[in-house]
């Protein structure tokens, strides 16, 4: 049965139309592959009981011809997502016990479509890092390490739990949530496929907000493919979610086409700072000529903005965080310290509650948004921000996508860079921009390091356009035959 | 109408701005689709999204917008076809999200005006500078539990219009008639059902005084919430002298919030709100900018109902009325549709006179709404038709309009059950004089020595004699011409 | 960009995060480090720039007014710290 977590999500969708396995059988692999590598902290919560009657429940209905799109496949949630009477976290001591008693929109169309959730995936607190090391329950593994080197790596961040499970085969996929970079910097770290779709792609409502204008939910995968038909599941018009776009959903499996000739692709001059990371850069020539082998057309670009674009994401991303994190005050959930007054109970519930990372991101935002200080700050980097997505449109008049590398480096040690805010900030130079300006983009695993460590190529297109973002994903990926980390057995 | 106050180091004039929170009529809340009954249990009128749960996001009510957009033309205000909904970031137990959505920089509704009635018949116009939409809080109960506040979300995300005066009240009197006539308008629009003991509008009064003849502006105390007319007068009357006493003693008045406790008659500082504020407005990103078209304005426009402005100009047109009477009846619609209805073929002065006078007076002593009028239009008219072709006088109208207020019956009824119909026959009445003349011949001597006025005591005396039936011009005709025989 | 201790405990108060005397000071610095990383965004010219207020780019859309939710206050208050007869339950607050 082992081998049956060897499978990807499409193999195993076709596996169990074809009846070679039942969805139990399919569950009880993973469960157990989960259970094999609690080492890696990938999950928060487990619910194996709750996924094996489901899966008894989808095998019920593949028997009565009733099968969704993903009847019977095992996934991990990332623990931003609020699941119905199953413990949601964010990662935070301040949300401790919090049993929501709602599901959100993404994973209930996830169970609609059949899907089988394993557990809550491990991940920054409230999605604030990239290396998924302020989480309240502990750093996430990477389930890679460098040749020679017994260092425990990071997974990145923020959906990092989701990315190495993914990668580990402990689940099919997963989903996540990129607010700077927290689905495709993970998964370039990771070794496997993180979609980030247009802004209003996924419906937010459920998923514990960090940064409004950023937040978006999408798919985690070893394949472009899975990626594909996962996003078909999360995505779609929400009208509970005020942001969330009222736009059909293109079959985005459909657009797998393997063709790219005639597309102009983007490379953007300034993803090539000074001291790039020469395998980096390598990579990205890589990518370059098997796009141009493919037939499709190479466009120099330039987004002249680009240098700001992580200043700029660290005001408005804070200033909306200090504002969605109020609501975590110790009356209607959570954790509570008992104080003297009202005012003393928050402070130091909030105090206990939220971790440095997330304090630091609220107290930035809670200055930047301060009288006085609005104007330099908050409205300086919303207008900093346009001409960021100013660069992107006047970019796509004259191309189809935009190639990049998704990370400057690949994963590093834990702790190597916990102590100073800003570097960490910095490995979400290339995924940043992106974000800020709506697009969707994805991490393909493109390559190894020459310490075998897995890097990613990153594909943008315009809004609306994941079906271009996903053809050239598919290209890279058969070009790159990235050979995916090696099964371990039992674990 | 002036309002000064006369201090030891001269006359003080007061300057007066209003907040008012007009609670919308709506089914459901401003964001989400909670009820928005008023008394029911706690927390059983709270959706997800008003607890502010994590992930929760709001979705924006048409009807609280059509509503705003409808107050803000009957408040002959500007409209912003684009307006922008901000988050007020403050952190209070009854306020779940830790902000309040709001709207600060850009809203629905812009400048306007509203016109006061005075009670002396003057108006006076005052600028409205703004309306905006946003939500109500919760409500924090202190007195259930001995060290705990009790919190309960029912009223939580109910759509508010805020409307924001410029500070061009000078009185008292002035807010009081203000916060009617703001109350009037948004009854006749049907937008807020004006209702100031349940809180669906409440009122913050900002207040300062200045030496009479200058024209700055000095520190203003904020009075929060106050829910009567009268308290708000009371209030800032209370307020304006402590800044008068404060002022002249050598002091400085520091700008805060204020609460007024009615049983001490006296404002006091609000101790949760000592903390300095800086709420940190900022665009809500969960909601994108509120747009509409000037067709949907237009649309909006033409179901607007005659306002009272307009009302009171037809009615001074129309029917002749005085300022203050036509002021007096258009307050409420409903009153100024029974008016017309009696008005209608009849003496309107007339009809004015018994309505304001003789009705609401019943109306008030029985603390009744005009809906709730024993006395119908018809009936009042009526009465009024008995009168004017002479059936009754008028104080037998008098006394059958009672009896109509305690029982609701028709007039023509009561007239015929008593037996009031006025006599208008010469033979009784003359009888009658005959009789009074006989019985005083001392008065006779003097009224025709020349005291004509006793006319008056000789009408009383006979109207005396017919039981008040009888006609009183016939009894003053027949009277000066037997007196003068 | 330097924040000093004051600033930083007022910045605390406003978001009513508690910090004890010796985090304030390492915080300061921490925070004012990230400032000093973000003030090269004042390099850029931005005087005729429309501010981009949020993600998406469409308008409001509006929900028909109608009830559809509340009635179920024991699913308002199960995860409540502390709930008193279907209210919240806080420390005394004298207004
Ligand atoms: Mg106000
Ligand atoms: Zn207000």
């Amino acid at each position: 049965m082992t081998d049956l977590i060897s499978l990807d999500l499409a193999g195993a969708r076709e596996g169990l139309n074809n009846g070679d396995f039942s969805a139990v059988e399919l569950t009880q692999a993973h469960i157990k592959a989960m259970g094999a590598h609690r080492d890696l902290n990938t999950f928060i919560t487990e619910t194996p009981d709750l996924a094996i009657e489901r899966a008894k429940e989808a095998d019920h209905n593949r028997q009565q011809d009733q099968a969704g799109d993903l009847e019977g496949i095992p996934l991990g949630i990332k623990d931003l997502f609020c699941t119905e009477g199953v413990l949601t976290t964010a990662a935070s001591h301040i949300l401790d016990g919090f049993t929501p008693p709602y599901e959100s929109t993404v994973t209930a169309k996830l169970k609609e479509a059949g899907a089988i959730f394993l557990g809550k995936t491990n991940l920054d607190e409230f999605a604030m890092g990239s290396s998924n090391e302020s989480s309240h329950y502990g750093p996430v593994h990477n389930p890679w390490k460098a040749n020679g080197d017994p260092r425990v790596l990071v997974p990145g961040g923020s959906s990092g739990g989701s990315a190495a499970a993914v990668a580990a085969h402990l689940c099919l996929g997963a989903t996540g949530t990129d607010t700077g970079g927290s689905i495709r910097q993970p998964a370039s770290f990771c070794g496997v496929v993180g979609m980030k779709p247009t802004y209003g792609r996924c419906s937010r409502w459920g998923i514990v907000a960090f940064s409004s204008s950023l937040d978006q939910a999408g798919p985690m995968t070893r394949t472009v493919r899975d990626a594909a038909i996962l996003l078909n599941a999360m995505a779609g018009h929400d009208p509970k979610d005020s942001t969330s776009a009222d736009a059909s959903v293109p079959d985005f499996e459909a657009a797998l086409t393997g063709d790219v000739k005639g597309l102009r692709i983007g490379i953007p001059a300034e993803y090539r700072p000074d001291g790039l990371n020469s395998e980096i850069a390598t990579l990205w020539g890589k990518g370059v000529s098997w796009l141009k082998d493919a037939g499709a057309e190479i466009v120099e670009i330039t987004l002249p903005h680009t240098k700001y674009a992580l200043p700029t994401y660290y005001i408005v991303a804070p200033a909306e965080a200090s504002s969605n994190l109020a609501r975590y005050d110790g009356v209607r959930f959570g954790l509570r310290v008992e104080g003297e007054s009202l005012d003393d109970m928050y402070s130091k519930t909030r105090a206990a509650g939220f971790g440095d990372e997330v304090k630091r991101r609220v107290l930035i935002g809670t200055y930047a948004l301060s009288a006085g200080y609005y104007d330099a700050y908050y409205l300086k980097a919303q207008k900093v921000r346009q001409l960021i997505y100013q660069d992107f449109i006047s970019a796509f008049d004259s191309v189809d996508a935009i190639l990049t590398p998704t990370t400057p480096s690949p994963a590093f040690p834990i702790g190597e860079k916990s102590d100073d805010p800003v570097s960490m900030y910095l490995n979400d130079v290339f995924t940043v921009p992106a974000s800020l300006a709506g697009l969707p983009g994805i991490s393909v695993p493109a390559g190894l390091s020459g310490d075998g460590l897995p890097l990613g190529l990153q594909v943008l297109t315009k809004r609306w356009d994941e079906e271009t973002v996903f053809r050239v994903a598919g290209v890279l990926e058969e070009a790159a035959a990235f050979p995916g980390l090696p099964l371990t057995g039992e674990g | 109408m002036s309002f000064i106050i006369k201090g030891e180091t001269g006359d003080w004039e007061t300057v007066i701005g209003l907040e008012v929170h007009a609670q919308v009529v709506s089914k459901s809340k401003l964001f989400s689709a909670a009820p928005t009954t008023f008394g029911a249990e706690p927390n059983t009128q709270v959706s997800f999204v008003d607890a502010g749960m994590p992930g929760m996001l709001p979705v924006i009510n048409d009807v609280c917008v059509e509503y705003a957009v409808r107050t803000g033309l009957g408040l002959k205000a500007r409209i912003n076809n684009r307006s922008v909904f901000a988050r007020k970031n403050y952190f209070y137990a009854d306020l779940p999200q830790g902000y309040q959505i709001s709207q600060f920089e850009l809203p629905i509704v812009g400048e306007g005006t509203l016109i006061l009635d005075m009670p002396d018949g003057e108006s006076r116009e005052v600028g409205i500078e703004r309306l905006h939409l946003e939500q109500d809080a919760g409500k924090s109960i202190h007195d259930l539990h001995p060290d705990k506040t009790f919190i309960d979300l029912n009223r939580c995300g109910v759509a508010l219009m805020e409307i924001v005066s410029k500070p061009d009240m000078r009185s008292p009197d002035e807010a009081g008639a203000y916060l009617r006539k703001l109350r009037s308008i948004v009854r006749y629009l049907e937008t807020c059902d004006g209702n100031m003991d349940e809180g669906s509008m409440r009122c913050d009064a900002n207040v300062s005084v200045r030496p009479v003849g200058s024209d700055e502006l000095r520190t203003r105390c904020e009075i929060k919430n106050v829910n009567s007319v009268r308290f708000v007068m009371q209030a800032i009357e209370h307020e304006a002298r402590r800044h008068v006493d404060v002022y002249e003693a050598g002091g400085d008045i520091a700008q805060e919030t204020r609460l007024y406790d009615t049983s001490k008659s006296e404002t006091r500082p609000m101790r949760s709100k000592e903390f300095a504020h800086d709420y940190r407005y900022f665009p809500d990103p969960d909601l994108l900018p509120l747009e509409f078209d000037d067709a949907y304005v237009e649309e909006i426009r033409s179901t607007l109902p005659e306002l009272p402005d307009d009302k009171k100009e037809r009615f001074m047109a129309d029917y002749s009325l005085s300022a203050y009477d036509a002021g007096v009846l258009v307050v409420e619609k409903e009153t100024a549709a029974y008016f017309e209805d009696v008005a209608s073929g009849r003496d309107a002065k007339v009809v004015a006179n018994w309505v304001i006078s003789n009705l609401f007076g019943a109306l008030n002593k029985k603390g009744l709404s005009i809906s709730d009028s024993p006395v119908s239009a018809l009936n009042l008219g009526k009465l009024i038709d008995l009168i004017s072709d002479e059936t009754i006088s008028g104080r037998i109208a008098k006394e059958v309009f009672e009896v109509m207020v305690d029982e609701g019956k028709d007039p023509d009824a009561i007239v015929e059950e008593k037996g009031l119909r006025q006599i208008t026959d010469t033979g009784p009445i003359e009888d009658a004089i005959v009789k009074v003349m006989e019985e005083s011949p001392g008065k006779v001597e003097e009224y025709r020595g020349g005291k004509d006025k006793l006319i008056g005591w000789f009408v009383g005396q006979v109207m005396k004699q017919t039981g008040g039936k009888a006609n009183p011009g016939m009894v003053n005709d027949l009277l000066r011409k037997k007196l003068a025989e | 960009m330097s924040l000093d201790d004051a600033r930083v405990q007022r910045i605390a108060v406003l978001a009513r995060i508690e910090l004890a005397q010796d985090e304030i000071g390492p915080l300061g610095k921490e925070l004012s480090g990230i400032l000093d990383w973000i003030e090269q965004l004042q390099e850029v010219d931005t005087d005729a720039v429309e501010p981009m207020t949020g993600g998406a780019d469409q308008s409001l859309r509006w929900r028909t007014d109608g009830v559809e939710d509340g009635g179920h206050a024991a699913k308002i208050l199960a995860n409540a710290p502390e709930a008193h007869e279907g209210f919240f339950g806080v420390p005394k607050v004298i207004e």
